[in-house]
């Protein structure tokens, strides 16, 4: 059964030195104020796990959180670089940061053999790219059957995963709607899951029969935090602020003007100061 | 006759690449662009599919990323991003996949990864991202990519997703039953694999362009087809629709740049 915790409760028992940790959201529901509460607890030589880093694991690598991402888009979507990550891949800095780089059908299936508790996942993928030839967890298996040589890569199994969603209810039950990622998969794959919503509500209210449902025994920790997932989006609550992924290009060029933001509009701060950004409850919520 | 920038003619000449009955895997930016005005033009029925999960969305301004809300809100349907990679792209359904990149070479192959060795790079670019499945697993690849010396390259560094190879039947010899790249339109002109060795050529060259234009913002010796036509100039309806979703776009990604 989840517990219901503070986030500051939820990561400290939950999130370790030298955790593999997964913070996923594609592009949507990205947990922000989770990862900035990581950043604030100061914890390190974490092994980062996403398909698209973007923000928010630049802020965790500038600050020197991590000691290797394992990843398959690294960038600003559509403005640019991640500059805290090049920074570290290209100049080492703050620390040298270990890559193990895939493409997003292999780390997809990846997440999906970790969840359903397989070795690896097997994928028609990487045909004539140079992948492979950097990344020695990219193997070849030859189909039993058929004969046909497909592309192998470990499962994902993070020690903990962590994702925003709309809401929980009082017992734990999660949901979540709109672009769902590789959400799931993600908690189901971890060890343990750190969840924080919107809003927990009496009766969860599923908008349909099929919606996305983590049910409260799947989950180790859920937390109330509004406007968690700026300045991504949480479908239903408030839209993506553009205008911030635009503005993060310059910010985070400069080293010093990146720590100066990281102790203003982290360390110097709360989840609490993400409730500013939560906008309307939705009318179908309890 | 209405004046256009190249980068219009550009995403307008890869608009009429679709047709109605595409079901399109598209990358952001220039693609996007040139997918919504096919769209909302001369094919208002094509399917357009973004790697975050959303089927045959019809977005009213253009995404600033794969997944903004716009796209979810205005689908046919969302799928989670492992089915989207697992049943539709790599189960065949994709028509046609829509790549835009950092760098090119004359077989098509694209570099999205390193510029330099990849333990130190010069310099770290983002990485595949969908890209080396959708290239092998749509039935086939357009391309489209300003037309310079930097982007279009005698060698790659990198081959973050494969389009002909080393040339001829590489695909083939791999297994590959899709056709790959076919079309890569650029400012300048319009490129097509040579149908024996697979180089890329010039077939077609944009209003007001020259040959030596071409060869000089290319980083090969390009080569041009026996019969190289112009391309038609972009019609009142294209310009107009192509610059109106361009203002939406940006006024709607604009906006307070409040902090977290």
């Amino acid at each position: 059964m989840a517990k219901i915790v503070s986030l500051a409760e939820a990561i400290g028992d939950n999130v370790r030195d030298g955790d593999t940790v997964a913070m996923e959201g594609f592009t949507h529901l990205i947990p922000y104020a989770a990862g900035h509460e990581v950043i604030r607890q100061g914890r390190k030589d974490l092994f980062l796990v996403r398909m698209t880093p973007d923000i928010l694991y630049d802020q965790l690598i500038g600050v020197g959180a991590a000691r290797g991402m394992k990843f398959s888009w690294g960038g600003n979507p559509g403005v640019g670089s991640l500059h805290r990550f090049r920074d570290a891949v290209e100049n080492q800095w703050p620390r040298p940061l270990e890559i193990e780089e895939h493409s997003h059908a292999a780390m997809a299936n990846a997440y999906e053999a970790g969840a359903a508790n397989l070795p690896f996942a097997m994928l028609r993928g990487y045909i004539g790219a140079d992948l492979p030839k950097v990344n020695a967890s990219i193997k070849q298996i030859t189909c039993p059957f058929t004969s046909e040589v497909l592309a192998a890569v470990p499962a994902i199994r993070p020690d903990v995963t962590i994702i925003h969603a709309q809401r929980a209810d009082r017992k734990g039950n999660v949901l979540i709607e709109g672009i769902v990622g590789v959400q799931k998969e993600a908690v189901l794959a971890a060890k343990r899951s750190i969840i924080t919503v919107e809003e927990i509500v009496d009766e969860l209210a599923p908008p349909s029969p099929n919606s996305v449902v983590l049910p409260t025994w799947a989950v180790t920790a859920v937390s109330q935090v509004p406007g968690g997932a700026f300045p991504s989006y949480a479908h239903g609550y408030y839209p993506r602020s553009n205008a911030f992924y635009i503005g993060w290009d310059e910010i985070a060029r400069d080293r010093e003007s990146f720590t100066a933001w990281i102790k203003e509009n982290v360390l110097d701060a709360g989840p609490e100061d993400f409730a500013r950004h939560a906008g309307r409850k939705p009318a179908k919520a309890a | 006759m209405t004046d256009f920038t190249p980068n219009e003619m550009m995403t307008i000449a890869a608009s009429r690449e679709l047709s109605n009955d595409d079901v399109c895997f598209v990358g952001i930016g220039a693609p996007s662009a040139a997918c919504n005005v096919a769209r909302l033009t001369h094919a208002p029925d094509i399917t357009l599919i973004y790697e975050s999960g959303t089927v045959g969305t019809k977005p009213d301004v253009l995404p600033l990323s794969i997944g903004d809300g716009e796209l979810c809100d205005t689908a046919l349907f969302t799928v989670s991003v492992p089915e989207m990679f697992r049943y539709w792209l790599q189960g065949g359904r994709i028509t046609t996949g829509f790549l835009g990149g950092a760098q090119i070479d004359k077989f098509a192959n694209l570099n999205t990864t390193v510029v330099g060795p990849y333990d130190h790079p010069k310099v770290r670019l983002p990485g595949g991202g969908g890209a080396p499945e959708i290239a092998s697993n749509c039935g086939r690849i357009f391309i489209t990519m300003a037309l310079s010396k930097r982007g279009f390259v005698e060698k790659l560094p990198f081959i973050t997703s494969m389009g002909h190879g080393e040339g001829g039947d590489h695909r083939e010899r791999l297994g590959m039953k899709t056709k790959g790249p076919t079309r890569i339109i650029t400012d300048l002109c319009i490129l097509e694999p040579d149908p024996v060795t697979k180089e890329l050529t010039v077939v077609s060259i944009h209003h007001g362009v020259t040959r030596d234009q071409i060869v000089d913002n290319c980083g090969w010796p390009i080569k041009f087809a026996g019969e190289v036509i112009e391309t038609p100039v972009p019609t009142e309806i294209e310009l107009a629709t192509l610059r109106d979703i361009n203002a939406r776009t940006k006024k709607a990604h604009q906006g307070n740049k409040e902090a977290a």
